[in-house]
Formats: C-alpha cells, structure tokens, sequence
C-alpha cells in the first residue's frame, strides 16, 4: 500500500510530519518498507516555450528549436515531434535527468551533427500516459517557464507493507484512521456529497441463486451523457503516486476511489451491455476476454458479470474488454459491489490473474461501503466529465449485520502482563470506529464493518495494545529452572555422531532435501523415485532417499573446482516414502583422493576402505557401541564397490555400511578423482537405551598388575574373514584378554594355495593377579586349541 | 711445601686441563691406581712411627677424599657437556609444519542451532521434532489458516500429492500442533528444523533452517514473551542491553503478533549489532491463539502461552557476518 502525505491529510487532521507519522506507522503494525521520491530529480522536467523552429540542415524529419527553458535562457533542443511549433508550452528535460519511461540519463548530445539540449518529452516518455504522437502541449503562460513540470516535487512516497489481515487498511482512509486512535490526529468526517438523481436506474441488474454464488449485493448506477476525458492534473498526480499510469478520467476515478476508501468499483460502457446485468456462476468452457488482453477459459462455478452475450467480467478480480470504457464512451454503468472473499480467491488462483481489486475483495471489503463507493465515484465523475446519474440500485443484501464481542476488562491484564483502564480501552476502541456498550466488568462491543480480522476476544486485546504501544509490556526475565532434559536419547546420537565424524577430518555438509532424480536413481536403483509436484526445477526434483545424493553432487562441484583431497559429510534426514514421518536420520560421509596431503615428513597414501571403516566404528564408539556389540560383514549395497565395501549389523538391523563408491557410479557422474569412499550411519537403527548415555560405557577400571603379550602366527584358509578372530580369541577368556590386534596379513611367499598367515598379538592382564608362566602358557594353549577348532586354521611353527 | 701439597697441586693443574672422560680415567689412575703418585704415599707408612703414621695417614685420607671428590665432580661436568654437545647437534626447525591431518568442521548452522539450543536449556526448554513432509492440516489449518486464507500465499508450498494435503512444512510451526496432540500442559519446547519454501532468488533459498518455541502454561503472559526473547538475543549476540524493539504484526496462529526488530549500524561497509538507529528484523512471535490451542485439544480458558520462531541461517549470517549461506556448499577453502 502506498501513502502520500498530501493524501493522507485528506483524512486526517495532523500537525505531524512526516518522520512522525512514518515511525507511529510502523508502531501500530502498519511497517513502512521504503521511502521514495516520486519522480526522481523531478526539478529537471520543466515547463518550456519553444520560441523557434528551423529545419534540420542533416535530418528531413527532425528540427532545430530554441526553447526557453527559464525566464531569460535559450537553449537549441533537437526535435522530431510534428506537433513542435513557436509558442507551443510543453517539458523540456534538462541534460542529467533520467527518462521515467526509457529509465535512460540524459547526456547533452549531438544529434545527427547539431548538438541538443536535452530533449522535449511526450506524455508517453513521462508515463503520464500512452500517448507518444507528439510531445506535450501544456495549456499554459509564460509565467510557468521555468517551473517544475511535477508538482509536489518533494512528496514522498511511502510504501507500508499492509498485514493481510488488514485489508481496511488498503485504504488511505482505513490509515488515517489508526493513526488518529494511535493520537496522531483527527479522523476528518467525508464530506456530505449531493447532486440530482432524478431517473431510477434502468438496466436490470439480478443475482442467480446457483449454488456458492460468490456475490452477495451488487450496487450500480448509470450515469448519463458524460464526457470521458483525461484526468486533471491533481487526480493524474495522484495515480501516478500510486506507481499506475493515467487513462482516463473514468478508469482514474475508479483506481482513485479503491486506494482512498478501498472500495473497489467497475465502471462498464452502459452502451455494451446486452440488455441486462446477470451476476451467476460462470459454465464450464465459457471463455472471456479481460482487460489484461488475455482470453480465459473458465472452470465451472466462477463468480461472473454476464449479459446476455455472455461474460462481462470476473467479479471483483478483472473486467473485461467488450464492456470497457473509452474515451468516446457516453454512458457508464458504475458497479459497486461485495464479493466473498472465498469465491475472489478461487477464481483469481485458478486463473492465476493478480489485480488491486482482488487483492482487496480476498481480504475483505467493507460491505456496508456500496453506496458510499458509489456515491462518492459518481460525484466525481459529474464533475470531471459532466452527465446526469440515475438513482442508485442496490441488488442483493442491503444491510450486512456487525458482528458482537464481549471483551472482558481484565482479559488484557491476563494476556499482556499489565492493567489498562477502562476509559483508555473506549477511547481507543471508539476511535477505531467500534460501538460500545459498557456494563459492570466488560464492554458490548460492536465491531466496524471494514474490520473483518476481527472475531474474537483476544482480537481486541491485539487492537489495544498495538494502538497502546508494544514498547509499554513489561519485560519478565525468565527462570533459569530446567525441569526436563534438553535433548532425548536420538536427538543426542545426532550431536554425538556429528561430532564424532567431524573429528574425524569431515567437513559438514548441508543439503538440500530434495535432489536430481537421476543421481537418486544411482543410489537407489528399481525403487520408484519421491517426486516433488512442483519443484523449483528439474533438476531438484524429487525428495532424496539417499544421504550420498546430494552428497555426491557436491563433491563433484569442488572436485570441479581443482580440490581432490575431500571429506565431507552431512547428517540429516532421508525419505522412504511420501507420508509424515517417512524419513530416518543418517549421517553419511564421503571421502576423495588421498588420506593425507604432501608433506615433509611422511608419504601420501590414498584413502581407502580402512579409513571409512574407522570412521565408522569410531563413531559407533562414540555412540555407545563396543565392537563386542556388533559385527562386519561384506553385505553392502549395490551403490558400493562388491569387494571393498561391507556393513555393520547388529541383531538384523543394519548400523551402517561403508565402503568403496561403485566406479560405475564415479563414472555417470564424470567424477575427476575417482578414488572415492563412503559410508553410511542409520541412526534410527542405533539401540534405543533407556540408561543414561554415561552408565553405557563400563566402569572405568584400571588393573595394577603386570601385563603380558604374545604373538600367534595362524595359517588360515584364504577366504577367512579375519575380522572373526578378534570375538573369537576375546572369548576364549574375556576377563583377562584385554586386546588382540591383528597385524600381519599376507599370503604367497612359502604358503601353501588358498592358505594366508595372519599374525596376531594378545595383550593379557588379570585385574586380580599377575599371572605366572605357567598361567599364561594355559591361556596361549587355549587360544591356539579355539582358534584352530574354529577356524580349521593352524599354528604356525 | 710438604710431598703431599706438591702432589695436591700436580693433580690440581693436571684435573683443570682434562676434557674427555678417556684423560680423566687416565689422571685417576696417575694418581690412585696401583702405582699412582697418592698409592705410593701410602706405601711410605712403614716408614713412620706410630705416631706419625697416625698424623701422616689423616693427611694422606683427607687428599685422597679430595682427589676422588675433584674427580667425581669432572665428571659429571664432562658428561654435562657431554649431553649438551649431543642436544645442540640434535637441533630441527620446530617451526616446521604438524604431520598433515585433514581437518573437520562443523557447519555454522549446526554450530549456531546448538547455540540457541544450550541458550533455552539454560531456561528450561526441551527439543522437539516434527517431520519435513507434514499435511496441509498440521501446516495451515491447525495453525488457523484455513484453506482460504490470504496468508497461505506467503508460503509458496512445495506439494507432494496432487490433492494439495501432503507437503513440505513452510516453517517449524506445525511441531506446536504435534507437541501439544501428543502431550499435556505445561509445555516448554524449541525445535529447529529444515524448512521449505519454493521460491528462490539471491535472499530466498528453497530450503532453510528455523526454530520454533512454544511455552503454554496457566499464567504466561506477553511480558514474559519479551523476556524469553529479550534473554535469547542478549545471550545469542553477547551484547548486553541490546537494543530491541517490539512491532505488531500478523501471523494467523499467534494473536497480538509481533516482529522483533534488533538495532545496528553500519560502519565501513560492516554490520554492528547491539545499537545504532537502524532496525534488523530477527523474528515472529506472540501469544498462541485461541484457537490453536482448541485444535491440539488444550482448553484456551484455562492455559495461554506464547510461541516464536526464528530463521537460523539468517541469525548464523548475522553472527558470524556471513554473505550467502549458499557458499557454503561451496565446501572447501584454501588457507
């Protein structure tokens, strides 16, 4: 909504300024957006006089003329207009000023070898109106020259973003209003319009009874013989402020009404009109031509303005061109009426058509303005472009009921934290244009037309402390008492997890939710993609069901930007289907090129499947997991290399699998660097504990006595998931082998075929003794006899 | 000079020329060893009487502890040396770099989520979660925006059916409804989440973070709305007295609703928060409306509370003066 203050001092009576008024807007809920001039550097568009005319000595169409452009100053503008001739008053624009329609600066120029002032400006170049034929012909005298072509150069414009449950204020009146209950000011009653209206109004006018009719009053007028013409000056100006163009004075007056009083009208060529006025539901395949130039096709059950030919117009979201008025139209018929606000919308969306009239009918318009919309429009047409009116018809509901509220008088004690009184509450609810009826310890209130946001109790309360001032509410300092845990036990995986993988030399990542099909599709091969019905483009088109991804795009993306060494991961939600709650925590990473850079003390290596499985079980480790808990194997999914990749599985469900990335993958995507590995976590597979995360871990116990290691060399069959061995040699005897690490494996050399030697080194400790030879040697003998049993491996040497 | 004071300063001068561990032997066995200047003095003893023995003896004692001392102290100032000698030639340039490790990071979202989260602990608010695809009831209607209603065209709504009743939640707010469906009064929660919207240009990114608050309890009022936030944003910036302001505005599911706008100026081309004459919008809030509460089922009559919610990716820009968030998928940096 836009506010000048010239025009809001049409309604209220203020010796406020403008900075005053701009900070109480934003006070009471009205946010001033932006401020602006008008016409920017307006005072380079001035009245001129051409004194003089002569032919271009290079050009046959254009001229040389001597304009005065002050009261004693001549200067050579080039021309091409045919209308330019000696003593022709129009606006000349100086060198430096900024052609409103063109947005172009003005420079002084040579034009065809002559060099030119400026330049003379048609209404078209100003966007005052279309007209381009010739430039301006001002009906003025020589006491003009030199003065500003727009007046009210120092206006300014402001711009208030209006809350949609505002409409009233779409108005400037509804503006002034609040301002004057926020003690601004006066409201300035609207001045008693009469004039004659002698005839009845003889076009029919009838409202269908379809079902869901959308119109429920339609006012109208006819007004006779006018004279359409253009606006004057003071109503072009005002249209212009508002950032439209002028057309004419019946189409000015129409905009002009529904921005000063929201009260949007139609004014129709009465002379078009077939007949009769029939507001019903539109039919299915009937089409019509509005004033947007567009042909509509439209649905079944819209809200339409017909005659007997067919569709006039779309109530209260566009007319249309068979009954639009020109500047040869006669005879107006002038629609003032009330439109559901439900019925506006489903037209106006279906349609996709955005106009000023429907952003207000879909708000709410007052419905008890028919008249005085109709009223006050016609005045001014009688005015500006004479004619006779005929007496108003009002088709429809005449009187639309207020709504009642009882409001409480300690209510806003209750909601806001302190007392108002009594008096302050009337005042400024009747300033507010409510009716009050005050009894013991409340108020009857009835509520203003023009105020449809307002339903109940709790609306008022808002009424009275946006208009009392927000910065009025106390500021209570909350208690620092917690009563409940912060975080739960998966929300807690989440922080643990993130951290534990960022530790790991990951970067956080974060992705969008949504992803390219085809790069969902390559981690989720044959499974039907989560489509988005209207994504923002192709390429984000569906919900991911994989956390690699997006994960994978942008790894590529820096890849692209010369980085190959990359660990990067993201922890959030994943989607199995389309329903609420469809979706699982995971957090995945990815990791390119080499582990490490170069360096002066170490040799790079690449990244390899061991570094994500690390990852993996430092994690699970930080999570609360031992790896007593769970186990590898070589299950993965088909995204993963078949032989470098594996999972972590505890009780048939799936912690994670790691690995690394298909190279048919790496290869769709055009990956740079293809040495890639990644893993997955399903957090919501993680055990849910109901102890406390600290009695997770075992109590930390340390043993006093000696420790012990001793190294096993076993020959194993070659397929032998040695991963088994570190359980197996554990439980040979739980309380005293604390650690079995493994490290060597090879085959080859002297090894029979199919066999491999893996050593392993045992690290024993009892807590209660230190063990003697003999008892270790026991505990060896054991381990060899179980891993030999199980294995059907053996001893070597 | 008596025989032993020349054998005293002999060792004396001899002791001070030794360097090496190898000489010192050596001057020990000149003068202690088997045929050694002091060994020999002691074979003299036969020589004197009782008496003299007696006197001779201490002498000859209170040298030899001296030889040995001397000696013992050489020493370890030759090993002394020794070590520093080996210390200075095992000298490296410390100022080399660490053995290279590749650095993780958290994301400034995540970082500044956690920031608010611990800032509300410290207040006594738990975490919520709600999913991302929500309905249109949770979305709109349960929040008193019914299907209608102009203020759904704020949120331009990423559908997944074509009936419109699946969506992408628009804002955090549709975990109020969950929370209280699913529970009982008081409640005291913040959830931050991913949020969506399908409009997207330099300032609107198609997915982004918010976090929502609710607090319903018998007694709450507006004034302790604006000092939950007022807390909140002194304790988020670090500033204290923070210039805040209070602005109505609407939002369908709050009533009176209100825009926090903080104070900040600019100087040479950077943002300072705390003060100065301009005004950042931060956040929504107000008090739940009625009929919120009606539609999770909490009698409005008997429990009011309020409700907020933020932009997290806007508050980390904001504190960690940050351009476009978006460069962050733009991962990697160098330095």
């Amino acid at each position: 909504m836009i506010l000048t203050l010239s025009w809001l001092k049409k309604h209220l009576k203020t010796p406020a300024n403008l900075n005053k008024i701009i900070d109480k807007l934003t006070n009471i809920g009205l946010e001033v957006e932006n401020i602006k001039n008008v016409n920017n550097a307006s005072e380079l568009f001035k009245i001129a006089k051409v004194v003089k005319v002569e032919k271009h000595p290079n050009a046959d169409k254009l001229k040389i003329c001597d304009v005065l452009v002050s009261k004693d100053e001549i200067k050579k503008v080039v021309c091409g207009a045919d209308n330019v001739r000696p003593d022709l008053y129009t606006v000349h624009a100086s060198p430096g000023a900024i052609i409103p329609k063109s947005k172009l600066k003005l420079k002084i120029a040579k034009i065809r070898g002559v060099e030119s002032f400026g330049m003379l400006c048609s209404e078209s170049e100003l966007n005052i109106s279309n007209e381009s034929a010739g430039i301006i012909d001002l009906k003025k005298n020589s006491n003009d020259v030199g003065k500003s072509f727009f007046r009210d150069k120092d206006e300014k414009i402001v711009e208030i973003s209006v809350t949609p449950n505002r409409p009233d204020c779409l108005g400037i009146r509804g503006i002034a209003r609040d301002l004057s209950a926020a003690g601004l000011g006066s409201l300035i009653d609207i001045k008693k319009i009469s004039f004659k209206q002698k005839k009845p109004q003889n076009i029919k006018v009838s409202i269908s009874k379809d079902r869901g009719q959308g119109c429920l009053s339609f006012g109208s007028c006819l007004i006779k013989n006018i004279k359409n013409t253009e606006s004057p000056k003071w109503l072009k100006d005002k249209i212009i402020s508002l950032g439209l163009k002028p057309i004419s004075a019946i189409v000015d007056i129409t905009n002009y009404v529904m921005f000063d009083l929201n009260r949007p009208l139609h004014a129709y060529d009465a002379d078009k009109i077939d007949n009769e006025i029939i507001v019903r539901n539109s039919r299915k395949n009937e089409t019509f031509d509005a004033l947007d130039e567009k042909k509509y096709n439209l649905e079944g059950g819209m809200c339409v303005i017909t005659d007997r030919s067919g569709v006039l117009g779309l109530g209260g979201v566009i007319g249309g061109k068979r009954s639009g008025t020109e500047l040869e139209t006669k005879n107006i018929f002038l629609e003032s009426a009330y439109f559901l606000p439900s019925s506006v919308r489903k037209t106006s969306k279906a349609l996709n058509i955005d106009t000023d009239a429907k952003f207000r009918f879909e708000r709410g318009i007052d419905p008890n303005s028919i008249e005085e919309g109709l009223k006050v429009a016609t005045d001014l047409i009688l005015n500006i472009c004479g004619g006779e009116a005929s007496k108003f018809q009002i088709t429809g509901k005449k009187n639309f009921n207020k709504k009642k509220i009882e409001l409480s008088l300690n209510k806003f004690k209750k909601t806001i934290g302190f007392s108002i009184t009594a008096n302050e509450t009337k005042k400024i609810l009747l300033a507010l244009g409510f009716k009050i009826k005050t009894k013991k310890s409340s108020l009857t209130l009835e509520i203003p037309s023009w105020r449809p946001d307002i339903n109940q109790e709790i609306d008022i309360i808002e009424e009275l402390i946006r208009i009392k001032g927000f910065d009025k509410i106390e500021t209570i300092a909350p208690n620092k008492i917690r009563e409940r845990e912060t975080l739960t036990f998966p929300q807690r995986l989440f922080h643990l997890s993130q951290r534990a993988i960022s530790n790991q030399g990951y970067l956080e990542a974060i992705t969008w939710s949504f992803t390219d099909k085809k790069i969902d599709t390559l981690f989720n091969p044959g499974e039907k993609p989560l489509t988005i019905l209207n994504p923002i483009s192709t390429d984000l088109d569906v919900l991911r069901r994989s956390i690699f991804s997006n994960l994978i795009y942008y790894l590529k993306k820096n890849q692209d930007r010369g980085y190959q060494d990359i660990s990067i991961f993201e922890i959030g939600p994943t989607f199995y289907g389309k329903n609420p709650g469809e979706q699982e925590i995971v957090i995945g990473g990815l990791r390119s090129g080499k582990f490490n850079k170069k360096s002066w003390s170490e040799k790079t290596r690449g990244v390899d499947v061991f570094d994500v499985k690390a990852d993996v079980l430092q994690c699970l480790k930080e999570l609360g997991l031992n790896e007593k808990q769970f186990n590898v194997n070589a299950d993965s999914k088909n995204y993963y290399h078949p032989g470098r990749s594996g999972s972590v599985v505890k009780e048939n469900k799936t912690l994670a699998f790691f690995g690394e990335i298909h190279p048919t993958i790496i290869s769709k995507m055009d990956l740079k660097e293809k040495n890639i590995y990644g893993f997955e976590i399903y957090l919501n597979n993680i055990p849910l504990q109901e102890k406390k995360l600290r009695l997770l871990k075992g109590n930390f116990k340390v043993s006093d006595f000696q420790k012990s290691e001793r190294d096993f060399a076993f020959i194993l069959n070659k397929d032998y998931k040695v991963g088994n061995l570190k359980n197996l040699i554990r439980d040979v005897n739980p309380s005293v082998i604390k650690f079995v690490s493994i490290f060597d494996v090879f085959e080859g050399e002297n090894l029979p075929d199919g066999k491999k030697s893996v050593a392993i080194n045992v690290t024993i400790q009892s807590d209660e003794k230190t063990l003697s030879d003999n008892d270790l040697n026991q505990i060896c003998k054991s381990i060899i006899k179980i891993v030999q049993q199980k294995t059907g491996g053996s001893i070597r040497s | 000079m008596s025989e032993l004071d020349k054998i005293n300063k002999n060792f004396v001068e001899k002791l001070n020329k030794i360097k090496t561990k190898e000489d010192l032997q050596n001057l020990k066995s000149e003068f202690l060893g088997k045929n050694g200047f002091v060994t020999n003095e002691f074979k003299k003893m036969s020589q004197f009487n009782l008496d003299q023995k007696k006197e001779f003896s201490i002498q000859l004692n209170e040298i030899k502890n001296s030889i040995n001392e001397n000696l013992s102290n050489k020493l370890k100032e030759i090993e002394k040396d020794e070590i520093n000698k080996k210390l200075s030639d095992e000298k490296i340039d410390i100022t080399l770099p660490i053995r290279s490790q590749q650095e993780g990071k958290i994301h400034p979202v995540s970082q500044v989520i956690d920031e608010i989260s611990s800032i509300f602990s410290e207040i006594g608010y738990s975490v919520a979660e709600g999913p991302d695809v929500e309905t249109e009831h949770n979305n709109f209607t349960a929040l008193n925006t019914p299907e209608d209603h102009p203020a759904r065209d704020m949120h331009d709504t990423f559908y997944l059916e074509k009936n419109k009743r699946i969506l992408l939640r628009t804002h955090t707010s549709p975990v109020q409804i969950r929370t209280m469906q699913k529970g009982k009064p008081p409640f005291k929660i913040i959830a931050p989440g991913r949020t969506y919207r399908c409009d997207s240009d330099q300032t609107h990114a198609p997915m982004f973070h918010q976090l929502e608050g609710l607090h319903v309890d018998k007694e709450i009022t507006m004034a302790h709305l604006k000092g939950c936030l007022n807390y909140f944003i002194q304790e988020f910036f670090e500033i204290k007295n923070i210039k805040m302001r209070f602005r109505p505005s609407h939002f369908p599911f709050t009533e009176p609703s209100a825009e926090v706008d903080i104070g900040y100026r600019i100087e040479n081309d950077k943002i300072f928060i705390g003060d100065g004459d301009k005004w950042l919008e931060i956040l929504g809030c107000g008090m739940v409306h009625p009929n919120v509460l009606k539609n999770s089922n909490i009698d409005a009559n008997k429990y009011q509370g309020f409700a907020f919610g933020m932009g997290i990716d806007r508050l980390a820009m904001l504190k960690y003066g940050i351009n476009d968030l978006r460069s962050f998928l733009k991962l990697i940096s160098d330095g």
